[in-house]
């Protein structure tokens, strides 16, 4: 099937299109392209949903007419699909909201838009790709792309943050690369429809090796504590619509490989371990929160707030049964927790926008000026707590229902905590932007924030939120060609 | 969709839409927002007759859809549901009033009148829904509409106790939702049926079904204020005199309670949970709360915290109705669910007419109250001789047919707990009504206003909403036996949904 249409392949060379030619126009005319690319993409996007979820089946994309082994073969199924329907739905307002972002700053913009491109151009590649080594290419473009956004606003902090993050994302494809090559010398091939036959409990300590060296670099480049030391500098450090670029999708990108790996290639050798991505999620629930407790910045308490809400991701895989609650519950938690952290992210980046400042202290008053992105704030608030009628308050509820069906009460009492300090570092906010009054000379402060900031972060909160309406739709699509 | 699909969803509608103008709505366009609150209440009032008049039929008003496999959304209007909707709704438009002559000219107004209504569109999911899954999604919903509402004055005082209000309401929604998920993972779905479901989990071991039963109580037990999940009653105090109504009568304890008569009856059956020995500790916990909130009454000089433990104690009432296993006593906390809301509403109503007119929070501030603002205080009176249980009020209905019901159950110590209450009741409700009747006129209150617009006493919108209240508190005891009584549909819901199972 090559026909020149193929929703799969445009929806890696749009980007890259787009992405080159921003780069040859400069940032006003460039960011035109960009939102025009992305909005064409999101329609390729909604369309190849729509097809999986009422095909039923996966479909298929032989690159240039070659498929595998010789050539590269393209796979969309459920997850794949949803996936790219959540970059889609958050790269949209966010470029968007990007736009009036950096209005005044046209020299971070100059890099954002092909960067983004980029970015985007991998991440829509790496949930494509059929087998490992276009997943490590894929891996590295994403994270490159990550680096730049990160360090493309040029100050001394962000410097060091797209560093430190640099060096992460290195060691981590490094290692997941290194883990390919060791496949390769013991299989001979590296699709990962071929291997997932092949390899059994009984296979090569060398491919055990791989598995260990990939699995892990994965969790570096998801930032699971403890290898969460990179994340914070570099998402509260970012620009606002980076930051919500990179928690909302980047790390999810890693995550959904490591679920790839986990229920396909690797899933004889992982039976015995899996306690322990559940171990190391509920540290990340329980330590991400208490930092986004504590934390003195706003976009530090967003970013730890990311590093807890992916421990729940991890929490899935002692779980995942042939019930397929646990697979369910973490798809509904990438969605939920994607739209909503981007939201949030918006909403911090509209609020210290306006009043110049960047502490929690410093949202004083914020309500009276802004309300629509103290909603949109909120909103997302409530999707991270896991209160009804969120998106992810279903997530909280199918991944309370595999734990008990399974009997794991431990995980039960790590979810609801998590759940209840998510409410204390949210409600830290909203109080203080609801009910404290403006401080001395800041009352007077008449700046308001552009609309199409704050609405479109509203736009990803309300999302959020919605998605707990409709979340039967999402596990349909999910459901197609999946489990193990 | 059908009529009986459309017409549930219209009367959450009704609050809802006008609560999200609101928000939008600038500051200072009173008249519009006025009109709006107005509006809804009315639409909403007139949908809810229409639900009553088809429900005494016999029809049957329901939607639901799904949100994920296996889960509905669910809407249900029976006759149990009605019995809160009627009365939320009803109270609705009398604090909505009542709220726009104590707000006025205060600031955040839009902010108020919209969680306002999403706070009563929350109640209403509550009442009507149709399992625990969705009764759980608007439990939770009012926890987050009424958060603001109770820390809308923004004090340091009003954050302290809507702190305090979050940390409890919180804690118990999550205990909730283990113990609904719990019981999903045994059963499914668990649909709110006459007579319960769980009978079908026969075999499971007990002490599974009592911990489920543990969890879920406690969940609502914390809304309803139950000892000793009642600290963030007293202390949300702070907010102000509509939004206490709110609390007390119209929403926030109410669903709490409701929430229990729904578990009892329609999840584990009264008779299932009988056969468990769950309802006689059910039964000890609401007496500890009554014989609890009304002693620590007496001692509370502040005169809206003395009423808050007044209704931490009202509040059990209902819960001992449930709990006493026989059908007298399940009209009596049936109807006490009304009857307390009609008057712990007056009597709210009444505090806040004090305080904003004559900047009375005392009891000891009340001495000559009666005497400037008479027919504030005779809605007061009326309110607390109620609470005491006194012949023509609707107290004494609510009373008299928790003492039968004990009496049939043969708990004959129940009822002697229901005396002491009433004695107790008395003894912190009387000093204040001959404070205010009977003592001389101080040399002055301690912050007397007189109103811009309305009587010498106070403003008209203060003034009508407890008068008319406390008029309900006297209707619902004098005339409890005619048809459309509250007395009469508690018992249309007793003989629907408690006798159908018995012989």
């Amino acid at each position: 099937m090559t026909e020149f249409f193929d929703p799969l392949a445009w929806l890696i060379l749009l980007p890259l299109f787009w992405a080159s030619g921003a780069f040859l126009l400069g940032p006003t005319r460039g960011a035109r392209l960009a939102i025009v690319g992305v909005a064409a993409q999101l329609w390729l996007a909604i369309d190849l949903a729509v097809k999986v979820g009422d095909g039923g089946t996966a479909i298929r994309h032989a690159v240039g007419g070659w498929g595998a082994p010789l050539g590269i073969d393209l796979i969309a199924d459920g997850l794949a699909a949803a996936m790219l329907l959540l970059t889609h739905m958050v790269a949209l307002p966010l470029l968007l909201y990007a736009r009036g972002y950096f209005a005044a700053d046209a020299s971070v913009a100059r890099y954002f838009w092909p960067l983004s491109g980029f970015l985007l151009a991998g991440l829509n590649a790496l949930f494509l790709a059929a087998d490992l080594f276009n997943l490590y290419v894929t891996l590295e473009i994403v994270g490159l792309a990550a680096v730049g956004l990160v360090a493309a606003g040029g100050n001394a902090t962000q410097i060091a943050a797209g560093l430190r993050y640099l060096f992460a994302t290195l060691i981590g494809s490094g290692m997941y690369l290194l883990g390919v090559a060791l496949i390769y010398g013991a299989y001979g091939t590296v699709s990962i429809a071929t291997l997932t036959p092949l390899i059994n409990a009984s296979a090569a300590s060398a491919v055990w090796i791989a598995a260990a060296l990939m699995l892990l670099g994965l969790m570096l480049k998801t930032a699971l504590f403890p290898f969460h030391y990179w994340l914070p500098p570099a998402h509260g450090g970012a620009p606002a619509p980076v930051s919500a670029l990179l928690s909302a999708l980047v790390v999810k990108a890693s995550f959904y490989l490591i679920l790839r790996l986990w229920l396909g290639p690797f899933a004889p050798l992982t039976g015995t371990i899996a306690w322990l991505p559940a171990l190391l999620g509920s540290a990340a629930i329980l330590w991400g929160s208490w930092q986004a407790i504590r934390a003195v910045r706003l976009k530090m308490l967003v970013a730890y707030s990311t590093i807890a809400q992916l421990g729940y991701l991890f929490l899935i895989f002692p779980l995942l049964g042939p019930d397929g609650l646990a697979l369910q519950a973490g798809g509904m938690q990438v969605v939920a927790h994607g739209l909503a952290k981007a939201a949030m992210f918006a909403a911090a980046g509209a609020m210290i926008h306006v009043t110049g400042r960047d502490a929690v202290a410093d949202v004083a008053g914020v309500a009276s000026r802004m309300p629509v992105s103290l909603f949109a704030f909120a909103l997302a608030g409530v999707t991270l707590m896991g209160l009804p009628p969120s998106g992810g308050f279903l997530a909280k509820w199918l991944l309370i229902d595999a734990a008990l069906t399974q009997g794991q009460w431990w995980l039960v009492a790590v979810i609801i905590a998590g759940g209840l300090l998510a409410a204390i570092y949210v409600f830290r906010v909203l109080r203080q932007a609801f009910l404290v009054p403006a401080q001395g000379e800041r009352r007077h402060l008449s700046h308001r924030a552009p609309p199409l900031l704050e609405w479109t972060a509203f736009t990803l909160a309300a999302a959020s939120v919605l998605l707990g309406l409709r979340g039967v739709d999402l596990l349909r699509l999910l459901a197609v060609g999946s489990g193990p | 969709m059908t009529s009986n699909e459309i017409l549930p969803l219209a009367v959450m509608a009704s609050s809802l839409l006008p609560g999200l103008i609101i928000f939008t709505l600038p500051e200072s366009r009173i008249r519009w927002r006025t009109a709006l609150n107005l509006l809804g209440a009315l639409a909403k009032l007139l949908l809810v007759g229409l639900l009553l008049a088809g429900v005494a039929a016999g029809e049957e008003y329901g939607f639901r859809y799904a949100v994920l496999p296996g889960i509905d959304l669910a809407f249900k209007a029976d006759a149990l549901a009605l019995l809160f909707v009627t009365l939320s709704a009803l109270l609705w438009l009398f604090t909505t009033l009542y709220a726009i002559g104590y707000l006025e000219r205060s600031p955040h107004r839009s902010r108020f009148f919209g969680f306002f209504s999403l706070c009563v569109t929350a109640t209403m999911g509550i009442a009507m829904a149709g399992n625990l899954f969705t009764f759980f999604v608007f439990y939770e919903l009012l926890t987050l509409t009424t958060f603001p509402l109770v820390v809308h004055r923004g004090t340091d005082k009003a954050m302290q106790g809507g702190t305090v209000y979050l940390a409890y309401t919180l804690g118990g929604g999550a205990l909730l939702l283990t113990g609904i998920v719990w019981l999903h993972s045994l059963l499914g779905q668990i649909e709110f049926t006459h007579g319960g479901v769980l009978a079908a989990l026969a075999d499971a071991p007990t002490w599974q079904l009592q911990a489920i039963f543990l969890l879920l109580i406690a969940g609502v037990g914390v809304k309803a204020a139950i000892v000793p999940l009642h600290g963030w009653l007293p202390q949300a105090m702070v907010a102000p005199a509509p939004v206490s109504a709110l609390l007390h009568a119209v929403a926030v304890v109410k669903a709490g309670a409701f929430g229990i008569i729904r578990i009892v009856y329609e999840v584990y059956g009264i008779e299932f949970a009988q056969s468990l020995d769950l309802l006689t500790p059910l039964a000890v916990m609401a007496t500890v709360t009554i014989l609890w909130g009304s002693f620590r009454a007496l001692f509370q000089d502040d005169l809206k915290r003395r009423l808050a433990f007044s209704t931490i104690s009202q509040i059990s009432y209902i819960v001992l109705g449930v709990a006493l296993f026989g059908p007298l006593g399940t009209v009596g906390g049936l109807v006490h669910l009304v009857h307390q809301g009609l008057m712990k509403i007056t009597l709210f109503f009444c505090a806040g007419n004090f305080a904003e007119t004559l900047g009375i929070h005392k009891v000891s501030e009340m001495d000559g109250a009666g005497r400037r603002m008479p027919l504030t205080t005779l809605a007061f009176s009326i309110g607390a001789l109620g609470m005491m249980g006194a012949p023509l009020t609707a107290g004494a209905v609510s009373k008299a047919w928790l003492i039968d019901g004990a009496t049939a159950a043969g708990m004959d110590w129940a009822v002697w707990v229901l005396w002491t209450s009433s004695l107790l009741n008395a003894a912190y409700f009387l000093p204040i009504l001959w404070r205010a009747w009977l003592r001389p006129l101080p040399a002055a209150f301690p912050n007397e206003r007189t109103a811009a617009r309305g009587w010498r006493e106070t403003a008209w919108l203060l003034l009508i909403p407890p008068l008319v209240t406390a008029g309900a508190v006297l209707a619902a005891g004098m005339f409890s036996d005619i048809a459309w009584s509250p007395l009469a549909w508690a018992q249309l819901i007793a003989q629907r949904e408690y006798l159908q199972g018995m012989p």
